[in-house]
C-alpha cells in the first residue's frame, strides 16, 4: 500500500527577553542553579504574577509577520497537574484566546514553494529543570528556567513528508530570530519542536492516529526522529498492528522513539482562567506602532530583491534564508552596482566556504565591502572569473582589500592591445600546425592558440580579447 | 487603656500621655492573660514586639512619627510578614516563616504600626467558624461557647477582647463581617482591587479581598487610608488617586435612600437579628434617610455559584503547597506520588481537603461548563442585581448572618449548613463590591448582631459615613465583653 504522511509542528520559542513573564527576575542562561529563582518563580505563598509586556510586543512581532489574527483580548489560563519543576502547580499558559490565531509560513522544499497554514500561537511560562543525573536516588530541581516566557507556535497537519516538516522548523526558526524575538539557539532550548505524526492511506480523507514526539532540539534529529517514527508506524500498520494515540521520545543515540505516555495516561489538565491576571487588550494603536517598527519581512525582501537587482526567484530565496544573509548581500548588490554578481557570490563561493568551515554569515571573514571591492573588479575586467577567484581565497585569509591583493600578487588581468598583439603573433609563430588546421577550416584549433596566448601571460590576459586578435591576425 | 480606640490612642501617644512600649506592654500582658481563653493569636512574639515599640517612641522622640507611629495592632495570620511564621492556620505552614511582607504588612509597618501578634484563623481561611484552624478554635469574647465567626475569627475576637485596637482580616465570602458581626465589632471589606493581595496567601484569588476590623467605623477608615492603595505586584490591584476614607465620616444622613433587599428579610432570617436590624433602620431614618424597598433576585444563587468558583480557584492556588520547596513534608514515603500524597493528606485539614475535590472537580473535563461556567455567569446576574438595585439607592442594609454565633460544634458536622450560613455575604465578594459590617443589638442569648452595609464600586467613604452616624447615635459598638 501507498501511505501519506501528515505532519503538524508545535515549536516553544523562547522569546529573548531580559527579565521573565511574570516577574523581574533575569532569564540569562547558563546561572548556578536555583540563583535566579525569586519567590514568584518559588510560588512562595502569596506571590502574584505580573505580566511582562514586552513578552506582548514579541508575540504580535510574530502574529503580524505571519499574517495572523492578533486577539486584542487574549486570555491566560492555568494548566493544572503536579511536577516538581512546576512549582506552583500549574503552568499559566493560554488556552481559548491565545493571542495569535491562523497565518502562514512560506517555506521551500526543493526549489518549490508551499504555504503551511498556522492554528495558533500562545504565550506562557517556562518550567524548571529536573536533574536527575547528578543525585544518586535524588532528583535536583533548578528554577532558573521557569518563568522564561515562551511563545508555542502550532502549525495545522500541513506537511507531507520529514523534509518539509524541517524546512517548516528551519522557516520559522529563520523568521523568529529575523524578527529579533527568539536568539534561536537549539542547544540551550531557546526553540524546542515537537512533531505530531500519523500516516493514512494514498486518498484517504481522515487523518490517521498520531503519535507526538517531544522535545526535538536540533533540524538533524526532527528529521531522524519523525523518520524513524513514519517507518515504525507503517510497519506496525503493515502487520496488521495499530497506532494508539500516544507521546514518545526521541533517543538520539539509538535513533529510535519510544513510547512516554498513552492516551490513557493523559492528564486532565483542568484549563481555567487565571484569576491573578487580568485578559491581555492591545489596541489598534499597538498594533499599528508595532508594525511600523517591524523589519522588513523576508517575503517582501525576496520580492524587492527580484525586483530591484534582477536575481532569480530561487536566488533571492536562498538571499533571504536569514536576516544577515540578506542584509549583506544588499549592502553588496548596492555597492557594487552588481545584484546578479553579487547573488552568484554570496550564495555560490560565500555560501559553500561558510558551510565548509561551519560558519554563520556573521562571522565571514570577508565583510561586505571587502567582497564590493572584488565584484567591482571583476565588473570591470580587471580580473577574469579564474583570477577572482584566486583574489576571493586570498580576502579569505587576510584583512587586505581586493585592489591590494591584485596589486601585491600581480594578478591583473592584462588588457593592453600591444602586449597582447605581441603575444598572439609569437603564438601564432610557435606554431604553425594549429595556423595551417584554422585556416583550413578548423575552429578548435583556434582555442588551442588561444591556450597558448594565455599561457604566456600567465593566465592575465584577458581572454576576449585574445580571441579577437587572434581573429584578425589570421584573417 | 486597652479599651481605647485607635484614633484614641494616636492621640495619648502624640500628647506623650503614653509610650508605646507601655501600650505594648499592656496589650501584651492582657493577651498574655486571657489568649489561653480565646485562642485568638497563633503567634505572640514579646520581644519583637517591645524592640518594634522602641523603635516607635525612639521615631518619635527624633520627630518622625505619623498619625499611627507606635500603635499596636495585630495581623491574620494569612499575611506574609517577613520574619514571623505565616501559617495562614494550617498545619502545611506551621514551619514557613516567610521571607517577605505582603504589601498590607508593608504599608502598616511604613505607617509606624507595631504588631502585636497574629491572628487565628479558619485554615487557609477556609470556614464560617473558625473551628478549621489547625490551632484550634477561637472562641467568642462574648460567650466562650460560641464561635467568633470566621474565617477571620481571631482578628474579631482579639478586637472585641480588647487585646488589640485593630486587626487586619481577609473576606472571600464573608469572613471579615460575619466574624465582626458575631463579636460586635466594626470590619470593612473594601472594592475587590482596592486593597493589594501581594503577599495575602490566596484562597479565592477573584474574591479575596483584604481589610480591617476595629471598634469603630473611624477606626477603620484611619486603617483603610493606611491598607489600601495600587501596588504593581497585584494585576488586579486598580491604580486610582489615593483617597481619604475619613473624609465624609461628619456628613448628615439626610436625603441617604437605604434600600432594603426583600430577599435579606426572607424565610430563615432569625427574629432576634431581623429585630436588630429593624432597630438600626429606624435610628437612620431617624436622622433623614429614607427607605428604598429593592430586590437582589437572584440572593439564593450566590451560595451554589460561590461553592463553586471558590474551590475551584482554591483547588489550584493549593497545588503550590507539595512539599517539595518549603512546609509540612511527610516523613516517609517510596516515590515522589507518594510523598505528594502523603504530604497532602497529613498537611490539610479536612475542610481544605473537601473544596479541593470539589474545585478539581467542577473544573474536570466535561464538567467545567456544567459548574464553573455556569456559575460565572450566575456571578454576573449577581452583579446586574446590585447595578439595578444601586440605581435606586445609596447603600443597602441588612443583616450579615442569618443568626448570631451559633455554638461550638453545632454545624461543624454539616458542611451544608454551615455554608448557608454565608447567604448574606456571598453576593458582595461575587459582584467585587464592598461591604461592612457594624455593631447594632444583641440576640436574647446576648450574642452581637451586626448590621451589612454594602455600599457601590469604590463606595466605601460613604458606607463608612453612614456607620459613623449611627455610631455617633449608638453605643453598641463601645460594649465589651465581660472577661
Amino acid at each position: 500500500m501507498k501511505w501519506e504522511v501528515v505532519i503538524g509542528l508545535e515549536v516553544h520559542v523562547q522569546l529573548n527577553t531580559a527579565t521573565k513573564i511574570f516577574s523581574g527576575t533575569s532569564t540569562a542562561f547558563g546561572a548556578e542553579p536555583n540563583t535566579q529563582a525569586s519567590a514568584v518563580e518559588l510560588a512562595f505563598p502569596g506571590v502574584l504574577p505580573v505580566m511582562n509586556k514586552a513578552v506582548v510586543e514579541k508575540a504580535i512581532r510574530l502574529g503580524l509577520a505571519l499574517g495572523s489574527k492578533i486577539n486584542q483580548k487574549n486570555v491566560f489560563a492555568r494548566k493544572n497537574y503536579f511536577y516538581p519543576d512546576l512549582p506552583k502547580g500549574y503552568q499559566i499558559s493560554q488556552m481559548e484566546l491565545p493571542i495569535v490565531e491562523g497565518g502562514v509560513l512560506p517555506i521551500l522544499v526543493g526549489e518549490e514553494e508551499k504555504l503551511v497554514k498556522l492554528t495558533r500561537a500562545h504565550m506562557e511560562e517556562d518550567a524548571g529543570k529536573s536533574l536527575h543525573e547528578d543525585f544518586s536516588g535524588m532528583t535536583g530541581i533548578d528554577l532558573n528556567r521557569a518563568g522564561t516566557p515562551l511563545l508555542e507556535v502550532v502549525s495545522e497537519p500541513d506537511m507531507r513528508s520529514p523534509e518539509e516538516a524541517v524546512a517548516y522548523a528551519r522557516a520559522l526558526h529563520s523568521l523568529v530570530m529575523w524578527l529579533g524575538i527568539c536568539d534561536g539557539n537549539m542547544q540551550e532550548g531557546s526553540f524546542r519542536v515537537d512533531a505530531n505524526v500519523s500516516v493514512r492511506p494514498f486518498g484517504q480523507q481522515e487523518f490517521g492516529t498520531r503519535r507526538e514526539i517531544k522535545n526535538l532540539n536540533s533540524f538533524r534529529f526532527l528529521e531522524q526522529a519523525i523518520k524513524y517514527e513514519i517507518q515504525w508506524q507503517i510497519d506496525t500498520l503493515e502487520d496488521g498492528g495499530r497506532v494508539e494515540q500516544a507521546t514518545v521520545l526521541f533517543d538520539p543515540d539509538s535513533g529510535e522513539t519510544r513510547m512516554m505516555r498513552s492516551k490513557e495516561d493523559a492528564h486532565d489538565y483542568r484549563y481555567f482562567p487565571d484569576p491573578d491576571l487580568l485578559p491581555v487588550r492591545i489596541s489598534d494603536e499597538q498594533i499599528a506602532r508595532i508594525r511600523s517598527e517591524m523589519p522588513e519581512l523576508p517575503s517582501a525582501m525576496k520580492a524587492r530583491f527580484v525586483e530591484a537587482f534582477g536575481v532569480s526567484a530561487y536566488d533571492a530565496a536562498l538571499l533571504t534564508g536569514s536576516r544577515a544573509t540578506a542584509e549583506y548581500f544588499e549592502a553588496v548588490a548596492q555597492a557594487s552596482g552588481q545584484g546578479k554578481l553579487a547573488a552568484n557570490w554570496v550564495n555560490g563561493e560565500i555560501a559553500a566556504r561558510l558551510n565548509r568551515e561551519g560558519k554563520d554569515i556573521g562571522d565571514c571573514p570577508i565583510s561586505a565591502e571587502r567582497l564590493t571591492g572584488l565584484i567591482q573588479r571583476i565588473a570591470d575586467n580587471t580580473l577574469s572569473s579564474k583570477l577572482a577567484k584566486q583574489v576571493f581565497d586570498a580576502l579569505w585569509d587576510s584583512d587586505l582589500s581586493a585592489d591590494a591583493i591584485i596589486e601585491r600578487d600581480g594578478l591583473k588581468q592584462v588588457s593592453d592591445v600591444g602586449a597582447i598583439e605581441k603575444m598572439v603573433e609569437e603564438a601564432i609563430a610557435a606554431n604553425p600546425k594549429a595556423v595551417e588546421e584554422f585556416r583550413a577550416g578548423k575552429e578548435k584549433a583556434l582555442n588551442a592558440l588561444a591556450g597558448q596566448v594565455m599561457k604566456a601571460s600567465k593566465g592575465k590576459a584577458n581572454p576576449a580579447q585574445v580571441q579577437e586578435i587572434l581573429k584578425q591576425k589570421l584573417a | 487603656m486597652t479599651n481605647a480606640t485607635l484614633k484614641q490612642l494616636s492621640q495619648q501617644l502624640a500628647a506623650g500621655a503614653v509610650s508605646s512600649v507601655e501600650l505594648a506592654t499592656q496589650y501584651l500582658d492582657r493577651i498574655e492573660a486571657l489568649n489561653p481563653q480565646l485562642n485568638a493569636f497563633i503567634t505572640v512574639d514579646r520581644a519583637r514586639t517591645l524592640a518594634d515599640a522602641a523603635a516607635a517612641d525612639a521615631a518619635r522622640t527624633a520627630g518622625n512619627a505619623g498619625l499611627l507611629t507606635g500603635v499596636p495592632m495585630v495581623h491574620k495570620d494569612i499575611f506574609c510578614q517577613q520574619g514571623w511564621k505565616t501559617s495562614c492556620g494550617s498545619k502545611m505552614l506551621d514551619n514557613f516563616i516567610s521571607p517577605y511582607s505582603a504589601h498590607v504588612v508593608e504599608q502598616c509597618n511604613a505607617a509606624g504600626l507595631i504588631t502585636l501578634g497574629r491572628a487565628n484563623m479558619d485554615e487557609f481561611a477556609m470556614g464560617s467558624s473558625n473551628e478549621n484552624s489547625y490551632y484550634g478554635a477561637v472562641k467568642n469574647p462574648w460567650d466562650l461557647n460560641a464561635i467568633p465567626g470566621g474565617s477571620s475569627g481571631g482578628s474579631a475576637a482579639a478586637v472585641a477582647a480588647r487585646l488589640t485596637p485593630v486587626a487586619t482580616a481577609t473576606d472571600t465570602g464573608g469572613s471579615i463581617r460575619q466574624p465582626a458581626s458575631h463579636c460586635g465589632v466594626t470590619g470593612i471589606k473594601p472594592t475587590y482591587g482596592v486593597v493589594s493581595r501581594y503577599g495575602m496567601v490566596a484562597y479565592a484569588s477573584s474574591l479575596d479581598q483584604g481589610g480591617p476590623i476595629a471598634q469603630t467605623a473611624e477606626d477603620c477608615a484611619l486603617m483603610l487610608n493606611v491598607m489600601a492603595g495600587f501596588d504593581e505586584r497585584d494585576s488586579t490591584s486598580l491604580e486610582r488617586a489615593r483617597e481619604d476614607y475619613t473624609r465624609d465620616l461628619n456628613q448628615p444622613l439626610a436625603g441617604l435612600r437605604v434600600g432594603l433587599p426583600r430577599e435579606y428579610f426572607a424565610d430563615g432570617l432569625d427574629a432576634d437579628v431581623a429585630k436588630v436590624i429593624e432597630d438600626a433602620v429606624a435610628e437612620l431614618k431617624k436622622q433623614g434617610a429614607q427607605v428604598v424597598d429593592i430586590s437582589l433576585p437572584n440572593t439564593e444563587l450566590s451560595i451554589p455559584a460561590y461553592y463553586v468558583i471558590a474551590p475551584a480557584e482554591a483547588s489550584t492556588n493549593l497545588s503550590r503547597y507539595d512539599g517539595v520547596r518549603y512546609g509540612h513534608r511527610a516523613a516517609d514515603y517510596k516515590d515522589l506520588v507518594d510523598m505528594y500524597e502523603k504530604t497532602r493528606a497529613e498537611g490539610f485539614g479536612a475542610e481544605v481537603k473537601r473544596r479541593i475535590l470539589v474545585g478539581s472537580y467542577v473544573l474536570s473535563h466535561g464538567y467545567y461548563d456544567a459548574y464553573y461556567l455556569k456559575a460565572q455567569k450566575i456571578r454576573r446576574l449577581i452583579a446586574n442585581d446590585f447595578t439595578a438595585a444601586f440605581a435606586q439607592c445609596d447603600v443597602i442594609l441588612g443583616p450579615v448572618a442569618p443568626t448570631a454565633a451559633f455554638n461550638i460544634g453545632e454545624k461543624s458536622g454539616d458542611p451544608v449548613q454551615m455554608y448557608l450560613s454565608d447567604i448574606y455575604t456571598l453576593s458582595v465578594n461575587l459582584a467585587g463590591l464592598p461591604g461592612m459590617s457594624v455593631p447594632a443589638g444583641f440576640d436574647r442569648q446576648g450574642r452581637p448582631v451586626g448590621l451589612q452595609i454594602i455600599g457601590n464600586y469604590f463606595g466605601e467613604a460613604k458606607m463608612l459615613n453612614v456607620a459613623h452616624q449611627f455610631q455617633l447615635a449608638t453605643d453598641w459598638h463601645t460594649r465589651a465583653p465581660a472577661l
